[in-house]
Parts: C-alpha cells; sequence; structure tokens
C-alpha cells in the first residue's frame, strides 16, 4: 500500500472463540482503526471444528462467526476498517462464504479474501514422533486433525488484491497482526527487527482485554476500573517499530505497565525465543513506558530469523470423558463429601474405571462452617461413551444410594479430542488464497 | 524472620502451552525485584507447587521489566485438552502461587 503511513492502528476485536461482541462495535465505532483482529481459535478448537465439518460439511468453522459478521460487517466495512479472522477455522472457505452472505443481506460492497492451505493432514507423516512424547503421532489414537500454523506471508495476497476481510484457518496468532503491517508499512518479511515488533504486539494484542485490565483485577490489590465495561485494546504502531498500546477512552479496564508486563510474558516459554512462523522474537530488552492514562509506550523488540519448519498441530480421538457433581451443605459437608466420593469411586472400579476424585467449595469458613458448603466432583476419562455415561449415573445414583443431604448433581460427557505437535518442512506447505465478493 | 504472602509484594499471570503451565511473577514495588529474584527460586515454586508440577521448572529473569517466568513441565494433568481436572488450563495456579509465604523485604 502507501509507503507515505507513518502510523498503523490495529484493534483487537476477539481474543478467544467466546469473547465478547459489544466491545469489538464499540472499538470499531470510535478507535480510528485501520484494521481489527478477530483471534478466535485456540489449540483445541480447530480439531473440535473439524468434527462438526465432518457432521456437516457446510459447517466447520466459528460457531459466532454469524453474529461477529452481523455486527461488524456493517461497522467496519463504511469506515474502511479491515477485517482480519482466523475464525474461518476448519473450513475458512464456508466462512468466507457467510461473510459474502451477511453482506449482501445488509446491503453492503465486501470483497473477502480465504486463505487455505493450513489443512496438512494429508502431508504428515502420521508414524512421525510427537513432540510432546516421541511416540508416533498415531499411536496416541485416530488422528482427526492436522493443521500447520501458517504465517503473515499467507495473508498478504488477499490484503494486497484489496480484500475488506480476510478469513484464514489456521494462522500463528500474532501473524494476523503482522500481516498487515507488512502491507501498510511496505516492510520487508526478511527484515527480522521489524517483524519481530511487528510480532511483539501481536502478542500483546492476540488475548484482547487480558492486555486492558481483563485477567488481571484483585479486589484490595490490583484494582481495575469499571470492570464490567473493560474496553478491547488497539496498538498505534509506528513505522520504526515502536508503538502504544491505548484504549478507547470512556471506556472501562486499565492499561498500565503492569497489565502490558504480565501479557508480554504470557504464555512465552524462554522470554528470549518465542518462535513464530514469521521470526524469533526476543522480548528481553522490551522497555514499557506510561505516556498518558492508559496507554504504555512499548519498543525494544528484537528477532532472529524465522524457522524453516512449521509447526503442526495435529488432534487426535482421545476418547470420552465422564464428570459429574454432587453438593453437600452444612455441619459435616466435607465428611459426607468425602464419604460419597469414597463409595462411588468404589463403585466405578468395579467396572475397571479408575475415577479422580476432587472436593470442591467452601472447605474452612470464610462464614462459620454451618453455613459450608462443598462440592463432591468425579471425573474419568473412558474409552467409550456408554463407560463415560456409566461414571455420571453412578454419581446420580447418590441421589439414593449416598450420604445423607446430597443435591444438585449436573453431569457431562463429553467427546474428547487431544492435540499433539509435530513439524513440517516449510516448503511442503502451500497457502491458497481465494477472493470472493458479494454480488 | 518476617514472612509475607507471596501476594503482598507480587502479581502474577498463568498461561499454559500443552502441558505445560508458565507462570509469570513481577514485584507491586519494582525495589523489589532483586528480593523477589533471589527468594523465589524455580525450586521454591516446584516445593509449593508439587501437587500440580510433576515435571521440572525453570525461571527466566527478565530484569528489564522485572519479570520472573517460571516454566512448568508437567503441570497440566497431561494438558488442556485431556486433563481431568476441573480447571484443565491451570488458570488459577497464578492464584495459588501467591499463597506461598516469602521472607518479607527489608
Amino acid at each position: 500500500m502507501t509507503s507515505a503511513v507513518n502510523t498503523v492502528r490495529i484493534g483487537s476485536g476477539a481474543g478467544f472463540a467466546g469473547d465478547r461482541i459489544d466491545s469489538a462495535v464499540d472499538l470499531v465505532r470510535g478507535g480510528a482503526l485501520d484494521d481489527l483482529v478477530l483471534e478466535c481459535l485456540a489449540e483445541r478448537t480447530i480439531a473440535l471444528a473439524h468434527s462438526r465439518r465432518r457432521v456437516d460439511p457446510s459447517r466447520g468453522y466459528d460457531l459466532y462467526a454469524e453474529e461477529r459478521f452481523r455486527a461488524l460487517l456493517p461497522e467496519a466495512i463504511p469506515r474502511g476498517v479491515r477485517i482480519l479472522s482466523n475464525l474461518g477455522a476448519a473450513n475458512p472457505l464456508a466462512a468466507g462464504r457467510l461473510a459474502v452472505q451477511v453482506a449482501e443481506d445488509i446491503g453492503l460492497a465486501c470483497r473477502v479474501a480465504v486463505v487455505t492451505g493450513d489443512d496438512v493432514l494429508a502431508l504428515i507423516d502420521q508414524e512421525a514422533p510427537a513432540l510432546e512424547d516421541g511416540k508416533p503421532l498415531s499411536s496416541h489414537g485416530q488422528i482427526v486433525s492436522a493443521n500447520a500454523y501458517l504465517g503473515a506471508d499467507s495473508l498478504l495476497p488477499g490484503l494486497r488484491a484489496d480484500a475488506d476481510v480476510v478469513i484464514t484457518g489456521r494462522v500463528a496468532d500474532p501473524s494476523l497482526f503482522v500481516a498487515p503491517l507488512i502491507d501498510r508499512f511496505g516492510w520487508d518479511p526478511a527484515d527480522e527487527s521489524m517483524m519481530a515488533a511487528a510480532t511483539l504486539a501481536g502478542h500483546l494484542l492476540e488475548c484482547g482485554t487480558q492486555v486492558s485490565g481483563g485477567y488481571f483485577a484483585d479486589p484490595g490489590y490490583k484494582s481495575v476500573p469499571r470492570l464490567e465495561a473493560v474496553g478491547l485494546p488497539f496498538a498505534d504502531i509506528a513505522r520504526d517499530g515502536t508503538m502504544i498500546i491505548g484504549k478507547l477512552d470512556g471506556t472501562g479496564g486499565l492499561i498500565d505497565r503492569r497489565t502490558v508486563r504480565e501479557q508480554l510474558l504470557y504464555e512465552l516459554g524462554d522470554p528470549g525465543a518465542y518462535t513464530t512462523p514469521d521470526v524469533i522474537l526476543d522480548v528481553y530488552s522490551v522497555a514499557l513506558g506510561e505516556v498518558g492514562p492508559d496507554r504504555v509506550h512499548v519498543s525494544g523488540a528484537a528477532g532472529r530469523r524465522r524457522p524453516d519448519e512449521l509447526k503442526v498441530s495435529v488432534g487426535y480421538r482421545a476418547g470420552f470423558r465422564g464428570e459429574a457433581e454432587i453438593s453437600y451443605a452444612g455441619l459435616g459437608c466435607v465428611d459426607r463429601a468425602r464419604l460419597a466420593g469414597e463409595i462411588v469411586a468404589e463403585r466405578i472400579r468395579r467396572s475397571g474405571i479408575d475415577p479422580r476424585i476432587d472436593l470442591i467449595g467452601t472447605l474452612d469458613a470464610p462464614n462459620s462452617m454451618s453455613h459450608g458448603e462443598c462440592r463432591l466432583r468425579v471425573a474419568a476419562k473412558t474409552a467409550s461413551s456408554d463407560h463415560a455415561q456409566h461414571i455420571t449415573r453412578e454419581v446420580e445414583a447418590l441421589y439414593l444410594n449416598g450420604p445423607a443431604g446430597g443435591g444438585g448433581v449436573r453431569t457431562t460427557v463429553t467427546d474428547v479430542i487431544g492435540i499433539l505437535s509435530t513439524f513440517i518442512d516449510r516448503n511442503d506447505v502451500t497457502p491458497q488464497t481465494e477472493i470472493l465478493e458479494t454480488s | 524472620m518476617r514472612t509475607v504472602h507471596l501476594r503482598e509484594i507480587a502479581h502474577t499471570r498463568a498461561g499454559d502451552k500443552g502441558d505445560t503451565a508458565i507462570l509469570s511473577v513481577f514485584p507491586l514495588d519494582d525495589r523489589h525485584y532483586g528480593w523477589l529474584a533471589t527468594h523465589l527460586t524455580a525450586d521454591r515454586v516446584k516445593d509449593y507447587l508439587a501437587d500440580y508440577i510433576s515435571g521440572e521448572v525453570t525461571r527466566y529473569e527478565v530484569p528489564s521489566i522485572c519479570g520472573l517466568q517460571f516454566v512448568c513441565t508437567h503441570a497440566l494433568d497431561g494438558g488442556v485438552t485431556t486433563s481431568l481436572a476441573l480447571d484443565s488450563h491451570g488458570k488459577s495456579l497464578s492464584s495459588r502461587l501467591l499463597g506461598l509465604r516469602i521472607a518479607a523485604p527489608v
């Protein structure tokens, strides 16, 4: 794009699949954004999405995709705010078609770029060792999905085709932010300093409000004003790679040195080697400065050459999980919950399953123990859905066949998808872009 | 020696990667960073959270932001996707850690 730009403002419109939508609408309305990124894909989310796609080939994208498009397209497109999102999950093309359909429904002209090529199930060696334990991938269970983490380069063709919306599947979270910065500043993807700066911006924003006061408040120790109205963050990134993290005036939440540094180290292993498809980021020299209310200046990202291999997230069928809980209250509640746990465990062990037993609740008194409450939780992994049901039925049976005063049974049976990791040569992965348009 | 809960002098955040829990610790008052770095060792964290962490704890020091990063392997009952723990992400480990007693800064 233009090289005259000196600052780019990117907003975070979602930090996970279940994130709130209202605050993203506020940010687009009042934020004077250039780009809005919706990060909606955790490690396991995409494997679950593959399961949905197998049931219905027209599905497999984010469950809230339509709701997000309906709320955000009419705000973003007329303002020229581009949307980039990995909410395509296991079916980016279907999500792209959905975006076009929503735009047509509300009478907007819209160009959508769909990025595919992350699905590498047909390309991986299922006998290769899993990164987690060195055992062959296939030995863990039936493999149901394999998605490579694509980098920022995979989004560039769509941006250069002037797309209003870019939909991807598995892309490294920060890469969703790196791509528009490459595009708007004309940065060279081989420039490690700039890729490091852009990746740092992405890392700070990718979890939404976790940098602006969410996941932070601890009454009496760390106060956050008006957390109920916590605002999503944006970053003003300068051409030199420095940035200011901020949020809309009038929103709740907090951005200061503490919230930013908590997010800076969040989920980093070695702070000197945060590896993405775009760069290896080193945050050891990052400096933070409070430059105004809810404004923190960030500088000092360093980078090394991107890796030759891409990480692949592999989903496998890991059986079922049966979970159930029951409450006991008042004097002796802990003793009764413990007794219930012992007898239900013994009943379940007769079928060869060893359950996990937890006691949850008011175990010692903020109030007096006579008003205390304790919840017994029983959980087990099983090979079949029937066995998982058996766990939950034994807990339910405690109503009549357990200690006194058991109530409030809740049960859940979950089809468990496990996640493993492996690597694939970058040259074996070919990202593709398809452009869809409203008619 | 007077001790205090870690909560009185530090703030923490938890994250996860597979079966690894990542705990970030910062002083509430940056002047206490050196004190924290001396007293909050990897071994102390591993001992205090021994019920949860069955692997190793590696500590990284990031003095530019007064941060200590504890990377704890085999800490999430096999990983978030297959864990039987109620908090399968280990999100609450950061608050648990704040209950550790540490020598009061002088």
